[in-house]
């Protein structure tokens, strides 16, 4: 429990530093940001100057520790401004709006991912030289294309050539999201190529690892005890084997998270899917400062919290964890 | 010895068996580790009999193939390991006459043979224990494999197999870095014997422990037999270990066998120079003090053996014959054999004689 | 861009590299592979501008981008644009970023790691807490804010915000190896003689560390490439100057897709998926390295299933060993039974 409670520890303080980060992003950036938007917004409704104040501190003009305390107590009470480019909603809205649809497809594909590579890393692993130990090459080909890459390809073969699925977008135009059928079977017909996009680049990563790892492990005297032991194969590959092999993996699953973060907003960007990482490029593009730094905020805050869980997975897999008392 | 005889009793009982048959008959057995760099031939057409509830054992330095020929006559051994020659057979009380011929059964039949009839102690304990499960899970499924209980039952002989290696019950719920080093080693020995085998390896049991807790477990063990019957390969660097437990003792030196008798006569009639030299490698508590000789040299490289006798770059005894010797056992006692041609019983002693009059202090 | 996490190997099984002319040919083929493509690469790098037959901004008044053919050996771009030469000015570009970035980093890693490490204590302490937040930060989106708010971005600037977020990793391989070499006897050896802390560092410490240095270096190449091409397709860095990336914004942003102009962007997508892949191979190559275990198994075992057994009337008795043929082996089958008949 020492170990959960030192990684809480430092999560904390990690969500500290990603505040404060985004704190001092715009002004830090060279052009002064926030003076150029002072000009952008004169002449906007009293809303948006609010927002100013809100998001830098303008009309304030006290000091650095000032603002950001404003902006700490704002943060607190949930809010983070108003959208400039989806005047007048406020940012934590259109955040609302968004972040389902990418928990959803990012967050299944990924587990589908994981899943499906640790399966296929185990039986690399077992059966050495077998046909999927000799895909590797593929498979290291696969995890070295960038994602958006294989999302053209998916489009230009699947939606192009052949029709079978839609171009790109959430669901079908003019659809309202809601918990019917036509709503829903058109959201999934419409996520199946960015899912599968993201499946098929990130899964042979995890395949990879996994079949390492389980390799090292096969070499193990516990194995090899458990073969002794005449015991079922099955029991030898999962309780032997593949269970002590997935821990660096599950380790490793809180580094692998920036990458998955990454693919998500370039497969929702090229498949126009309307998520949060196409929401962040919109904002960046339109110069939405309050929204652009909501969101970062959130996600950052995502992944600590996916982090977080990830260590708790951890330390329920692996009993050793749960004396030691730090990682 | 009370051992031989329980052995004795328990094989009259057995139905149309000789009394003295082996219950693990390794014939000719050679084993090679095939690589790129070249083969290394770890285990050269060796013949072991292990007799029903005899303890062999197994003596050798590091690298003279010891581990490696109790695990191939298993088939045990991993890729590059290959088993190029020889006969293995096992006849044990529960598989029917004609016995079970080792190396050519598949996977399934040796599942068979694995653990219920031949059951292995590992030497590290700590690297021999899956480290996520508890020690009931480990314990457990070795039985539900060979041995399927119910409920009840299966756990109150996990209860009695801890009680007879002297471990708290409690301790069934624990994982494995949770207990000494010692403790590990006797929940290995409960598991080898949680199905009732008839024979156990033991693989350098107690060479990862102090010496105490090597006493103590040792003891156990040697009582365990006692109460239980079963066989036992033990194999180990230490030879003083062998002299006091062992029926009988098999000498190993570069994959051959150099000399294999009973622990009385290994001990008072040693017939090769190899075993000359670790019998005055360790010390006695007892009897004068003498300085410690040890076997100058080290281990031949097994890749690249010479011709004849592997021993004689370290021999005392070497003659220029010893690259023509063919390395067959020849007799030189009751059930006694060695192969040196060269040096007899008598030489030997006289030598070993004059060295611990010279070396005492 | 999935890029395999690789994971803190155990320094006990860090085997050290052969010194001198061994080092290359102890090599796997996995990582002469990946030197090859990746060497080809930097000599397309060297020369590829001057070798580009036309300058890869030229337009031509065209209405549609051309298919490959012999005056434009990778096809037009819809401006009519010689996608070879934006292909070999491109490529340029993108390897001196992912070097420039990688070496920052490296040379960041080092430095932080082996302090980490070597020093230990409260130093150790707070140095890991900066590295753990920086490697829970999220590169991508962290990226895009910062060049959204960049005037200008200019490959060094974009070199060096790619490298502060992709040291952290590397800090932490090399902390653990060098928390595990300090304590290794010739190193406690030197700090009993009185060397001086910098002199164990360069000369014990860090030469034992190279492979894990270069399998760093190799990661955060990797990251930085497949990162500015992402960041470079989105738009954010300057689409004036010739990269792969930008070569794919415009083809993104032209609809090389609706055109069915395939080649626009299945061409550099490729070559980025193989440069990428050269990197891969080279890191697997190198982990094969340090864990023999990994390597292809040397012993393949007589695949013919069959055990001849001289029985002993010389009668000769043929046992199938196997059902049926396996070139392969599954890890835990029985010692396999090979049996040469003697003549």
């Amino acid at each position: 429990m020492r170990f959960v409670a030192r990684r809480l520890g430092f999560y904390l303080v990690a969500a500290w530093a990603a505040i404060t980060i985004n704190f001092f992003i715009p002004r830090l950036m060279p052009g002064n940001p926030v003076a150029a938007l002072l000009g952008k917004y004169q002449g906007l409704p009293p809303d948006s100057a609010r927002t100013l104040e809100v998001e830098f501190g303008i009309g304030h003009q006290g000091t650095l520790l000032h603002q950001y305390w404003i902006y700490l107590g704002n943060l607190f009470q949930g809010n983070l401004g108003v959208s400039s480019s989806q005047y007048p909603e406020k940012v934590t809205t259109v955040i609302g709006q968004v972040l389902p649809w990418t928990l959803a497809l990012v967050g299944t594909a990924t587990v589908i991912a994981f899943l499906l590579g640790t399966l296929l890393g185990i039986f690399a692993a077992w059966r050495r030289g077998g046909w999927l130990d000799q895909s590797l090459p593929v498979a290291t080909f696969m995890q070295a294309t960038p994602y958006f890459f294989v999302g053209l390809a998916a489009i230009e073969v699947l939606s192009v050539k052949l029709g079978v699925f839609p171009y790109g977008g959430g669901s079908a135009i003019g659809l309202s999201p809601g918990f019917n059928w036509t709503f829903l079977s058109s959201a999934f017909n419409h996520s199946v190529l960015p899912a599968t996009t993201i499946i098929i680049t990130s899964f042979a990563g995890w395949m990879l690892t996994m079949r390492n790892v389980m390799i090292t492990t096969i070499g193990e005297d516990y194995v090899l005890a458990a073969q002794a032991k005449g015991l079922p194969r099955r029991r030898i590959i999962f309780s032997y084997a593949a269970r002590n092999a997935i821990l660096p993996n599950i380790a490793g699953f809180s580094l692998a998270i920036g990458y998955v973060v990454a693919g998500a907003l370039l497969t929702e960007y090229v498949f126009s899917y309307p998520g949060i990482g196409l929401m962040l490029y919109n904002a960046v593009t339109s110069d939405d400062y309050p929204l652009t730094q909501g969101i970062f905020l959130v996600i950052s805050l995502a992944i600590l919290l996916a982090c977080l869980l990830a260590d708790a997975v951890y330390v329920l897999a692996d009993p050793r964890a749960r004396t030691r008392g730090s990682a | 010895m009370s051992a031989a005889a329980t052995a004795n009793q328990r094989a009259e009982g057995a139905a149309g068996q000789s009394p003295l048959a082996p219950v693990l008959e390794i014939e000719d057995l050679s084993i090679t580790y095939r690589s790129r760099a070249g083969d290394v031939n770890a285990v050269r057409h060796v013949d072991l009999a292990l007799r029903p509830g005899e303890v062999v054992g197994l003596a050798g330095e590091s690298g003279s193939g010891k581990s490696t020929l109790a695990l191939g006559a298993v088939r045990l051994l991993r890729p590059p390991a290959v088993i190029t020659s020889g006969r293995v057979i096992y006849r044990g009380r529960r598989i029917g006459e004609g016995g079970f011929d080792v190396l050519a059964a598949d996977a399934d039949e040796l599942r068979r043979l694995r653990w219920r009839e031949i059951s292995i102690v590992f030497q590290s304990a700590m690297n021999a224990l899956n480290p996520v499960l508890r020690i009931r899970d480990q314990l457990g499924d070795v039985i539900d494999a060979h041995m399927p209980l119910r409920r009840e039952a299966k756990r109150a002989r996990l209860e009695s197999l801890l009680d007879l290696v002297g471990i708290p019950r409690e301790r069934l719920r624990s994982y494995p870095h949770e207990l000494s080093g010692g403790m590990r080693q006797r929940v290995m020995i409960a598991m080898a014997l949680a199905v009732e085998p008839e024979v156990v390896i033991m693989d350098e049991p107690t060479t990862a422990l102090d010496v105490v807790v090597q006493r103590e477990i040792l003891e156990q063990v040697a009582e365990l037999r006692e109460e239980l019957g079963f066989a036992m390969l033990f194999i180990t660097h230490d030879l003083s270990l062998l002299l006091e437990l062992a029926d009988r003792i098999m000498i190993l030196y570069a994959g051959q066998l150099a000399e294999l008798g009973s622990a009385l006569a290994i001990r008072n009639a040693t017939a090769h120079p190899y075993t000359a030299g670790l019998l005055d490698s360790f010390p006695s508590v007892r009897g004068p003090r003498r300085a410690l000789s040890g076997i100058p040299g080290s281990p031949p490289d097994m890749r690249e053996l010479p011709r004849g006798c592997p021993f004689t770059p370290r021999c005392d005894f070497a003659r220029a014959q010893c690259s023509e010797v063919t390395m067959t056992p020849l007799t030189v006692g009751e059930g006694h054999v060695s192969t040196c041609p060269f040096v007899g019983q008598d030489e030997l002693a006289q030598a070993r004689a004059a060295r611990r009059r010279g070396a005492a202090l | 861009m999935s890029v395999a996490v690789t994971l803190e190997p155990p320094p006990a099984a860090q085997a050290a590299l052969p010194r001198g002319r061994g080092r290359w040919a102890a090599l796997p083929l996995k990582a002469k592979i990946g030197f090859a493509i990746l060497g080809l690469y930097v000599l397309i790098a060297i020369f590829g501008p001057t070798l580009a037959p036309h300058d890869p901004s030229a337009t031509k008044i065209v209405t549609q981008a051309a298919a490959p053919s012999f005056s434009h050996l990778l096809g037009t771009t819809s401006f009519g644009q010689d996608l070879l030469s934006q292909v070999l000015v491109g490529i340029r570009s993108t390897i001196v970023l992912g070097l420039l970035a990688a070496t920052i980093a490296t040379v960041l890693a080092v430095l932080v790691g082996v302090t980490a490490g070597y020093v230990g204590g409260a130093v150790d302490e707070l140095l890991m807490l900066v590295t753990n937040i920086f490697l829970v930060l999220p590169a991508l989106p962290l990226l895009i804010v910062i060049l959204g708010y960049l005037p200008h971005t200019g490959e060094i600037a974009t070199a060096i915000v790619l490298s502060a977020l992709g040291w952290a990793w590397g800090a932490r391989v090399i902390r653990a190896q060098t928390l595990a070499l300090r304590n290794r006897d010739y190193v406690a050896a030197a700090r009993e003689t009185g060397e001086r802390a910098w002199r164990i560092i360069a000369f014990e410490i860090i030469p034992n560390e190279v492979s894990l240095i270069a399998a760093g270096f190799i990661g955060v190449a990797l990251y930085a490439i497949l990162t500015s091409v992402a960041l470079a397709f989105l738009g954010l860095t300057d689409v004036n100057s010739w990269s792969i990336g930008v070569v794919l914004y415009w083809a993104q942003s032209q609809g090389a897709l609706e055109l069915g102009a395939w080649w626009w962007w299945a061409i550099p997508g490729v070559l980025v998926a193989l440069l990428g892949m050269s990197l891969v191979l080279i890191n697997y190559g190198l982990d094969e390295l340090g864990n023999p275990r990994l390597r292809e198994t040397g012993g393949r075992v007589d695949d013919r299933g069959h055990v001849i057994l001289r029985g002993r009337g010389a009668r000769v008795q043929i046992v199938r060993l196997r059902r049926r043929r396996q070139r392969h082996t599954a890890v835990t089958d029985p010692t396999p039974v090979v049996i040469e008949a003697r003549p």
